[in-house]
């Protein structure tokens, strides 16, 4: 994608290098933003504090501010009450962004089979990677944070990976 | 423990009003039961229930009256605190309230139809919301009760003498626990009008319930009040032994004791943790937090996870206390206590957290009271009503402690009863230890308590009797019960229906938390809007015991 601007050098050997330095920078600078509900948030907390430490992989520049951040971490129960808001805040967030979906809840409405939980929260947008556990250890969720700095640094980055991604709120 | 009364809906305004100046004047909870499905029904389909406490803090009645039409009188005029309680029913089952100021949708969300607490919604309908409330009407009514705007000739409202700001906090707000979403009318910096709206967490407990087996249900429990979760399953597995009319054993009830004041030092903690950093106390949460990692490693080791614990079982407990338990509990306490004191030294003297905190977001404690707060926030605000002292269980009798109170009701006081109580609950848990009693941890009645592993896989009478329990759960007498336990929020209860069979046939929660939401528009109305954040942090809500 980094090809597509017409100032670059078209050599591809120079542009595969440029993928790498991208996903370097990417790699280490990932903004989480916290969509805390329930008890995931509290695990969450833990991640964050001094045991489990989330700064010593780089992505402790927690916000709350969609703009700001890059890594959409939605811990806890989505509500079809709150599946708006989700999208809404989800929307906000600039491109090049990524979902972690924390916990059984998010990922599939976990033990909630009923009127008002969200059968996982990709019934309205787009999950890169599901964290399961009720709630998920901490290690867990860390382990979903380095997979996906794997990814970045290995340069699987798509950005057109949720093209044709549809959620039930989107036609709204 | 409860009298129970059964009243014609149309007198029970009165009867309720009577009975409030009997000094039946602290309102617990209010539901509603369909009866469709029960075994005998009576010819009215609905009926609505109301918990009130005497004001000994000792007698409890339980007021049932059956609906001949789905309306009745509102209780709002007697107690504040029934405001939110009547919307739910209305909510969850289609009960109207007359003369209700505002009647509307609590927990679910404005696009619901239906009633899904009804036995005839099907549990797994869910429906879409596409917009949120926009909250614009629910707010004129406010500030139109408060003169501040006027009404135009269209029925329209508009600003007559303040020039206003609206402010939406929440629900994707750090300090607001990304549930509770306040809507609010600025004048400067000063809140003129607050409007709560909750429900974001709403996942259908209750629901659930009635869809479960008696001991299916304490995975559910456990993330009503998920910073806290054995001393939920202590209140739900008490409420059934006590239909089931068993008594458990000495031992059982001793580690009872000793893990509920270690939920409670885990609440408190979280609580603290959070509210110091809202304030920008960053230190203090780290001080704060290293020994709730301590606590959560204790309780992996002992119940296999550090959250959702799930211990309790109907007539005991999952597993005995191991080898070893008492020495890292000791080393867990030493740590706390550090902890707290760590911070307390930051805090205790500070003039910032003093500034910030005395005398803002107060309840006094005749309003306390009325508006139903309890546990920690109505101490705080000078009422010592501690259930662990008024009606003791589990013999908190024999253990020495002070019930902590505060005097004037504000922030201040809400987290300085906590830090306080923390200390209490480390001393009982040394008491509990030093007298720990042997024996079972589990009463012997095969129709209650799963058979020995030994005898499932040895014994055709073993398998039996293991396949019965899980399939067709405990078997509890029909009965409608309420009881409670003094929880780490205050008073949680569960008021249960059963059928005979081994599922619930209805089960109510009387959450702490809902009740400290809905007095807290109040609360901040005229003050800052920065202390609303703190407000909201010292009453301690926990969105899953709120919204269930």
């Amino acid at each position: 994608m980094e090809l597509e601007n017409p100032s670059l050098p078209t050599d591809t050997a120079i542009v595969t290098k440029l993928d790498e330095a991208i996903g370097w920078a990417r790699e280490s600078s990932l903004w989480p933003m916290i969509f805390g509900t329930a008890c995931c948030a509290i695990e969450f907390m833990s991640v964050a504090a001094s045991k489990y430490d989330i700064s010593r992989f780089g992505a402790e520049v927690v916000r709350f501010a969609p703009k700001q951040a890059d890594l959409m971490i939605v811990a806890g129960t989505i509500t079809y009450k709150q599946g708006p808001i989700l999208k809404q805040i989800y929307d906000q967030m600039c491109e090049p962004k990524w979902v972690i979906s924390m916990g059984a809840c998010a990922c599939s409405g976990g033990f909630y089979d009923n009127y008002s939980t969200m059968q996982g929260i990709d019934e309205i947008i787009p999950v890169d990677m599901y964290v399961g556990g009720c709630p998920p250890r901490p290690e867990a969720l860390l382990e979903a944070l380095l997979s996906l700095q794997r990814d970045l640094r290995e340069n699987r980055y798509n950005p057109s990976r949720h093209k044709d991604f549809k959620g039930r709120l989107d036609n709204v | 423990m409860s009298e129970y009364i059964i009243v014609l809906s149309s007198t029970l305004h009165s009867f309720i009003s009577n009975k409030y100046n009997e000094g039946y004047d602290y309102l617990l909870d209010i539901t509603a039961i369909d009866y469709s499905e029960y075994e005998n029904t009576h010819e009215d389909q609905y009926a609505v229930i109301y918990m009130i406490r005497h004001n000994d803090f000792k007698k409890v009645i339980v007021i049932k009256s059956y609906l001949p039409s789905l309306e009745i009188d509102t209780i709002t005029d007697i107690f504040s605190g029934a405001n939110w309680l009547e919307r739910e029913v209305y909510d969850q089952y289609g009960i109207k309230f007359k003369n209700h100021p505002n009647l509307r949708r609590v927990l679910n969300h404005r696009e619901f139809q239906g009633h899904p607490l009804r036995k005839s919604y099907p549990i797994t309908k869910g429906q879409f919301l596409h917009e949120v409330d926009d909250l614009v009407d629910e707010m004129n009514y406010k500030l139109y009760s408060k003169d501040v705007v006027c009404t135009l000739e269209d029925g329209s409202f508009s600003d007559c003498n303040k020039d206003l700001m609206f402010l939406n906090i929440g629900p994707a707000h750090p300090a607001s626990h990304g549930t509770i979403r306040t809507y609010v009318a600025l004048d400067g910096e000063t809140i003129e009008a607050a409007v709560t709206e909750i429900g974001y967490l709403h996942r259908g407990f209750e629901k659930s319930c009635e869809n479960h087996t008696y001991n299916q249900i304490v995975p559910y429990t456990d993330r009503l009040n998920y910073c806290s979760a054995i001393s939920n399953n202590i209140a739900y597995v008490k409420t059934v032994e006590e239909m089931l009319g068993v008594d458990i054993t000495p031992r059982a009830k001793a580690i009872r004791v000793m893990l509920l004041e270690l939920s409670r030092i885990e609440d408190h903690l979280v609580c603290l943790a959070a509210i110091l950093v809202d304030m920008g106390a960053l230190t203090n949460y780290w001080y704060i937090y290293n020994p709730r990692e301590d606590i959560y490693e204790l309780l992996s080791k002992l119940t296999g996870a550090r959250l959702t614990n799930s211990y309790m079982r109907v007539g005991g407990m999952a597993n005995d206390l191991y080898d070893g338990f008492e020495a890292d509990l000791e080393r867990v306490l030493v740590k706390v206590k550090e902890g707290i004191d760590e911070a307390l030294s930051l805090i205790k003297h500070n003039r910032i957290f003093h500034d910030r905190t005395q005398n803002i977001g107060i309840i006094d404690a005749k309003d306390a009271i009325n508006a139903s707060l309890t546990g920690p926030n109505l101490r705080a605000s000078g009422v010592a009503f501690d259930m662990r002292k008024d009606t003791p269980y589990y013999g908190y009798e024999n253990y020495e402690f002070d019930v902590v109170v505060g005097s004037v009701g504000d922030i201040y006081d809400r987290v300085m009863v906590r830090f306080e109580e923390i200390t209490q609950s480390i001393s009982i848990i040394k008491q509990v230890m030093q007298n720990l009693p042997n024996g079972d941890i589990n009463i012997k009645d095969a129709s209650i308590v799963l058979p020995a592993k030994d005898a499932v896989y040895n014994t055709i009478e073993g398998v039996m009797n293991q396949f019965k329990l899980i399939i067709d759960g405990v078997k509890v007498p029909s009965n409608e019960y309420y009881s409670s336990i003094e929880a780490t929020n205050g008073e949680l209860g569960f008021f249960i229906v059963s059928d005979g069979s081994g599922t619930p046939y209805k089960v109510k929660v009387k959450a702490p938390s809902f009740t400290a939401i809905a007095a807290y528009p109040d609360i901040i109305e005229g003050s800052q809007l920065a202390d609303c954040i703190l407000t909201l942090g010292s009453l301690n809500i926990i969105a899953g015991e709120m919204d269930r």
